[in-house]
């Protein structure tokens, strides 16, 4: 199966600062790959190139097969790169239907004019909500009133509503309860159930494990070593994240 | 969307409520047609500055220049219609002026950088500067005589000013509760790092702000103008204050993202009413200015109490 996006070869200076070192990794149809790494491994600085952030200085990326080169967020948002920040990007005095539908809202005539089709809104954020089984019931909450969590299951119902191809989640869990990081992680096993390809940056391996149908583990501004999650365990990602893998001939001397 | 702000609404109009109670008991010519037309009157053209600056408060902005706006366009009207220009035509050439001031205000707030409270202060001094050069500092009369009547007439026992307001009122409500344009000043001054990022157009929702905010001010200007029946450098003096206090006690948050244009009405209602009932009881005016900063205060302060309630429930 042709993987649905593919990075190759990524590199990506800061000035004499190499954060990328020709990175690769494939990330295919309903998986959830997990990418850990210590802090300044490359990790942020992937997924803001993946996420139209940043533009690569060297190598290709390939979306279902064709090249892709997001110029903006916004373009990579159009072509289905959902990123869900640390931040989340919630307007907080919106309520839940209006932050799932902003800068997208449907429409329909009033007198000839054009107005937001709130009923439309309501009906699918309430369709939408039940579907991820979230605490979140009224779509008509301001999200300000929201718990971290349910600002994550607002968050996630963004990116599913809007059928996007890939889903990049930046450390969901950072700041959240142990119950709600639970959450967290059925709604990315959920969005791979639908088939999205999930990019789920993490540090806690424990979680990572649980969630991840494979893991890639980025030291130095490269990808290191890929596994199978249920193949690997936590000393094994440990000892690639602090460059255990990086010279083998080393290692055996 | 769910209505903004339902609480402040509330409380805006359940103290102009029981402020209008108390009055008609302790001074019954309150009641009286007479003086509810002359209320009408008094609330309508600093509302429509309020529902101007309604605006930039949205987006967590401000705008101090309304009143010398206010001043300037009604000095041009003036002039205008003085040197033989058609009265539509005139009003309708200062309205377009003022709305590309504020454009500009929004521009320099946006592209340059600057806050809007350092632009439009500016702009308080700029254009009330350009009014009294422009009139050579002293008022301007002879404004043609349907000009000046349009302030005095009245349609079904309402004062025209006051189905202008009431009109901006409808208008200003549709906008903000109906349309995406109206939706995305509460997503821009909510977060406006989400709003860019949802694909808002960021840069057109600040200059359109800013420009309705003027838009507003010319418009009450050129009404102010009809009333006195001249163009005055000296008008609208600090109203960009009352315009502000309005908004504020009808719910508006000064750090954007709330606020509603119906909370902006009556909390325009409620001063004008303090100093419609401080009048008929003969009070001194001047303890109308005081009561109406007391109220500022305690609106503002049961706003964050309210506020803090809700952080604690977190």
């Amino acid at each position: 199966m042709a993987p649905l996006l593919e990075v190759r070869k990524i590199v990506k200076r800061f000035g004499p600062v190499e954060a990328l070192r020709g990175t690769s990794l494939e990330l295919f149809r309903g998986e959830v790959l997990a990418l850990v790494g210590d802090n300044g491994a490359g990790k942020s600085t992937l997924i803001k190139v993946i996420s139209g952030v940043y533009p690569a200085d060297e190598g290709e990326m390939r979306l279902e097969g064709r090249p892709y080169r997001p110029a903006t967020p916004k373009e990579a948002r159009a072509q289905g790169i959902e990123t869900i920040y640390q931040d989340l990007a919630l307007a907080d005095d919106l309520d839940v239907g209006a932050n799932i539908f902003l800068g997208r809202e449907p429409i329909r005539r009033l007198l000839g004019l054009p107005v937001i089709d709130e009923a439309r809104i309501y009906q699918e954020t309430r369709a939408l909500l039940e579907r991820i089984r979230t605490t979140v019931t009224d779509p008509r909450r301001t999200v300000r009133n929201l718990s971290g969590g349910q600002r994550q299951a607002v968050a996630f119902a963004r990116a599913l509503y809007w059928k996007s191809r890939v889903v990049i989640m930046d450390e969901p869990t950072a700041a959240l309860a142990p119950m709600e990081a639970k959450n967290v992680i059925r709604y990315a096993r959920n969005l791979a159930q639908e088939g999205v390809g999930v990019l789920y940056i993490g540090h806690n391996l424990v979680e990572v494990l649980e969630v991840a149908d494979r893991v890639a583990v980025m030291h130095r501004g490269q990808v290191v070593f890929t596994a199978h999650a249920k193949a690997t365990s936590q000393q094994e990602l440990v000892y690639y994240m602090t460059g255990g893998g990086e010279n083998p001939g080393e290692a055996k001397a | 969307m769910t209505v903004f702000q339902k609480s402040p609404l509330v409380t805006v109009s359940a103290l102009t409520l029981i402020l209008s109670l108390a009055l008609a008991v302790v001074a019954p010519p309150f009641i009286t047609l007479d003086n509810l037309q002359n209320l009408m009157l008094q609330v309508s053209i600093g509302a429509l500055f309020a529902f101007g600056v309604l605006f930039p408060i949205l987006l967590g902005g401000i705008d101090l220049a309304v009143g010398s706006v206010g001043a300037l366009a009604g000095v041009s009207v003036a002039l205008l219609m003085t040197n033989g220009v058609p009265i539509g035509i005139s009003v309708l050439l200062v309205l377009a002026l003022g709305a590309f001031l504020g454009a500009v205000h929004g521009w320099a707030t946006f592209r340059l950088g600057i806050p809007p409270f350092v632009v439009t202060l500016a702009g308080l001094q700029i254009y009330r500067g350009a009014a009294l050069l422009l009139s050579g500092g002293t008022t301007i009369a002879g404004l043609p005589e349907a000009f000046n009547r349009f302030a005095v007439a009245s349609f079904l026992g309402i004062p025209s000013l006051f189905w202008v307001t009431l009109l901006s009122l409808g208008a200003c409500g549709f906008l903000l509760s109906k349309t995406r344009t109206g939706r995305y000043f509460y997503a821009v001054g909510s977060n406006p790092e989400a709003a860019r990022r949802a694909g808002v157009d960021v840069a057109r929702i600040t200059y359109l702000a800013y420009a309705l905010s003027a838009f507003f001010a010319s418009l009450g200007g050129v009404l102010l103008a009809s009333r006195l029946a001249i163009g005055t450098p000296t008008a609208a003096m600090g109203y960009e204050l009352s315009a502000i206090a309005a908004a504020v006690v009808g719910g508006a948050s000064l750090f954007g993202g709330r606020g509603s244009v119906l909370g902006t009405f009556f909390g325009a209602l409620l001063f004008a009413i303090i100093r419609n009932g401080t009048n008929l009881m003969g009070i001194d005016p001047f303890w109308s200015m005081v009561a109406e900063g007391f109220l500022i205060a305690l609106v503002v302060y049961a706003d964050s109490l309210g506020r803090r309630r809700y952080a604690g429930l977190r």
